[in-house]
């Protein structure tokens, strides 16, 4: 059951927060280099890009963003850049990564090629009904295992790679400032479907998706009102991965975690984590609240596309979540100008 | 029956536990393999299940602390409940789980031996299973960075404080590098395949998803899960064969999800030496492939009333569902649930109050040495 997606089929979005993607780019040149970039500039900062020569990409702006958005209310500014080029992305598959990470090297000192294992991730079934011990049966090497159900063994289509970091790992605040020297040095040679009904934190960092068709689950709803800059300061992309994942279980598809690493270093959260504790508190106060919604989320059979299932869940948030705080009701509102803006955009194009 | 003591041979560490922890193992061809485990296994009492002949003399390398079971022990001590403990398969070893009077169980294969990290240090896989076992599981919410407990890790943004306590650990469940544990169409489709990567991970396996549990390498905390791990009627007289740690992972894992406790799986690796025959496998397992068809909707959909607040009631309960709703795939499972029933019996018997050490233990066969 496995696909093959050919390079063209790929975008890679990249959400420029600092200008000078020099550093970043060249690291990432050999793997980035048969593929269409497209850069995404915060539309708060200010400096032009410095981009090396030799890419194929386009880059976009507040003004493409203000353009596009014809007043439709969706904040844009910070890590949430990003989504803007996933709307405008006619392409099936994403790939994105922050813009402070680089390669990384796998136990045995080789760099590793990210994109080329998200699409492989992407490209293999996933499996989330029932647990294989041995991880991802379809890597060489591994199988599935005695016991294994062979009814299950085809698999579903993988719609979300979630890749991890070496180095500077993507903790919170509290945590950052309780182990300020911890670096993530163990770099676990794994592939793994997260099961069925299975939440997990999604980190925005290192992913790939299949943008066809989890495109409009991947909103950038959620913000936090003193959002920042810094990964510990925003959680965009938790709220964003719990909605896919709620839809991927909905609509029979998988979602994959582990490899591949990046290495997440220079000009990352290494600065003060005290000053974000107070912003992003708020960020962990209010997933006491979002865990238990959205594992409680149940979507009706009608709902058959992404854009259903977030319109659902939109639905839902308002009815339960927004008396709690109003950032809910903020979010439950993007979330529908997204799937709007997905369709008027033409993003449901390829 | 033989009980051997220990000698006074010197350990390298001190062990985790020691008191706390038998070492189950069955066996019905010889005990050569705890030589390489000795320097990690010795400070540990054995549980040795010998299966098979009990005539014949298993032969335990000296100073190891033992007690061996034959099949006229586990007949006299369990008399007609012996009729629940499986004969020529290795499922018999949880008559070594109901005998023990532990807080913990490990269990191994005969044919597994010590395995070396990447680093080319040799493995004490005792050792990672107790870590994984006094540690926390966490099966409510999926952490990227795997275990959270373990050094240089931690929970990820976005992980929920309330629930950055965990829960109990139950089960850990270990792996194998060398031979993989594959089921016979496997084997035969791809008989040269090695498990040859080391994945340094331990992971909690979420509420409400069942695995596939391989006894092999398997370490659990008797008191919590006890007597939710019969390991079912396979071997002589059965049609079945190679199900019975998956039987009891199953049960296990629905009765852990029910009671609010954790299964890793994971570290550590041991290295499996024995490849065993894929057409023996395949007249073992072929029932089970089809049965498990019916198995899994079964399990996956299971659900146990709030009443049932103990592993044993739970596990009567469940032998109930399986009675009502397996018993028409196959008169197989009629038995079983018999048999799941008198194995509780027999646990309770042989374990009557929750302080093992003053239940009354059966007397093994043969004068002591």
């Amino acid at each position: 059951m496995s696909l093959k997606i050919e390079d063209n089929e790929v975008d890679i979005v990249i959400a420029a927060l600092r200008p000078n993607l020099n550093t970043f780019l060249e690291a990432w040149r050999t793997f980035f280099s048969n593929f269409h970039l497209i850069i995404v500039k915060d539309p708060n900062l200010e400096e032009d890009l410095q981009i090396p020569p030799g890419f194929d990409h386009q880059v976009y702006t507040k003004s493409d963003m203000d353009r596009v958005l014809n007043g439709a209310s969706i904040n844009f500014s910070g890590h949430s850049c990003r989504y803007f080029g996933y709307l405008i992305s006619r392409k099936k598959y994403i790939i994105s990564v922050d813009d402070d990470c680089l390669p990384a090297r796998d136990n045995s000192g080789v760099i590793v090629d990210a994109v080329t294992q998200h699409i492989s991730n992407l490209q293999t079934p996933a499996t989330p009904f029932f647990f294989n011990t041995l991880y991802d049966p379809y890597r060489q090497g591994a199988d599935f295992v005695r016991g294994y159900p062979f009814s299950l063994r085809d698999g579903v289509e993988c719609l979300l790679s979630c890749g991890l970091w070496l180095n500077i790992a993507d903790y919170d605040a509290p945590t950052q400032i309780v182990k300020p020297s911890e670096r993530n040095t163990r770099y676990v040679d794994a592939v793994m479907t997260v099961p069925l009904r299975a939440m997990m934190p999604l980190s925005g960092i290192n992913i790939g998706f299949n943008r066809e068709v989890l495109g409009p689950a991947l909103v950038p709803g959620l913000r936090l009102v003193g959002e920042g800059k810094r990964r510990w300061e925003t959680i965009e992309d938790i709220w964003s991965g719990m909605c896919a994942k709620v839809v991927c279980d909905h609509l029979g598809y998988g979602v994959k975690s582990g490899l591949p690493y990046v290495w997440r270093g220079v000009g990352s959260d290494t600065d003060n984590p005290m000053d974000s504790l107070k912003k992003e508190w708020e960020g962990v106060k209010l997933m006491e609240e979002i865990v238990p919604f959205f594992q409680s989320v149940k979507l009706p059979k009608t709902a058959v596309t992404a854009a259903d299932c977030v319109i659902e869940i939109s639905r839902m948030a308002r009815e339960n979540l927004a008396s709690l705080n109003p950032v809910y009701a903020q979010a439950a509102d993007t979330m529908e100008a997204w799937v709007n803006l997905w369709k008027v955009a033409g993003s449901d194009r390829l | 029956m033989e009980n051997g003591s220990s000698s006074s041979s010197s350990v390298p560490s001190t062990p985790l536990l020691k008191d706390e922890l038998d070492i189950v193992i069955p066996t019905i061809r010889n005990l050569d393999f705890l030589e390489m485990w000795r320097p990690f296994f010795q400070p540990y009492h054995l549980i040795i299940i010998q299966d098979g002949d009990p005539s014949k003399i298993i032969r335990v390398p000296d100073g190891f602390d033992y007690e061996l079971y034959n099949r006229n022990d586990i007949n006299r001590i369990l008399g007609s409940k012996a009729s629940c403990i499986s004969f020529k398969d290795s499922a018999c070893r949880c008559f070594g789980y109901m005998i023990s009077k532990k807080k913990y169980i490990f269990t191994i294969d005969d044919d597994c031996f010590v395995a070396k990290d990447p680093s080319g240090k040799e493995i004490n896989a005792l050792e990672q299973h107790i870590k994984n076992l006094v540690s926390p599981s966490t099966p409510f919410f999926f952490n990227t960075l795997y275990d959270p407990y373990r050094e240089g890790a931690d929970f990820v943004r976005g992980y929920p404080f309330s629930l950055r306590e965990g829960v109990p650990t139950a089960v850990s469940h270990g792996l194998w590098l060398n031979i993989p544990d594959y089921d016979a169409p496997t084997q035969l489709v791809k008989p040269l395949e090695r498990n040859t990567r080391y994945v340094d991970a331990v992971l909690t396996v979420p509420k409400g998803t069942l695995f596939p549990m391989c006894g092999m390498n398997l370490a659990f905390d008797r008191e919590v899960i006890g007597p939710a791990m019969y390991f079912g009627l396979m071997g002589d007289g059965q049609p079945i064969g190679r199900y019975d740690d998956m039987w009891a992972g199953w049960c296990m894992k629905v009765i852990c999800d029910h009671l609010g406790f954790g299964v890793k799986t994971g570290l550590p690796y041991i290295w499996h030496s024995k490849a065993s025959n894929p057409f023996v496998n395949l007249k073992k397992e072929y029932k089970g492939i089809y049965w498990q068809e019916e198995l899994i909707p079964f399990f996956q959909t299971v659900t146990l009333p709030k009443e049932c607040t103990t592993v044993q009631k739970c596990y009567l309960e469940l032998s109930k569902q399986v009675k009502a709703k397996l018993g028409k795939v196959d008169d197989y499972f009629n038995k079983l649930t018999d048999a799941m029933v008198t194995w509780i019996e027999a646990w309770d018997e042989l374990n009557p109050s929750v302080n093992a050490g003053t239940a009354a233990a059966g007397k093994p066969n043969g004068s002591a040495k």
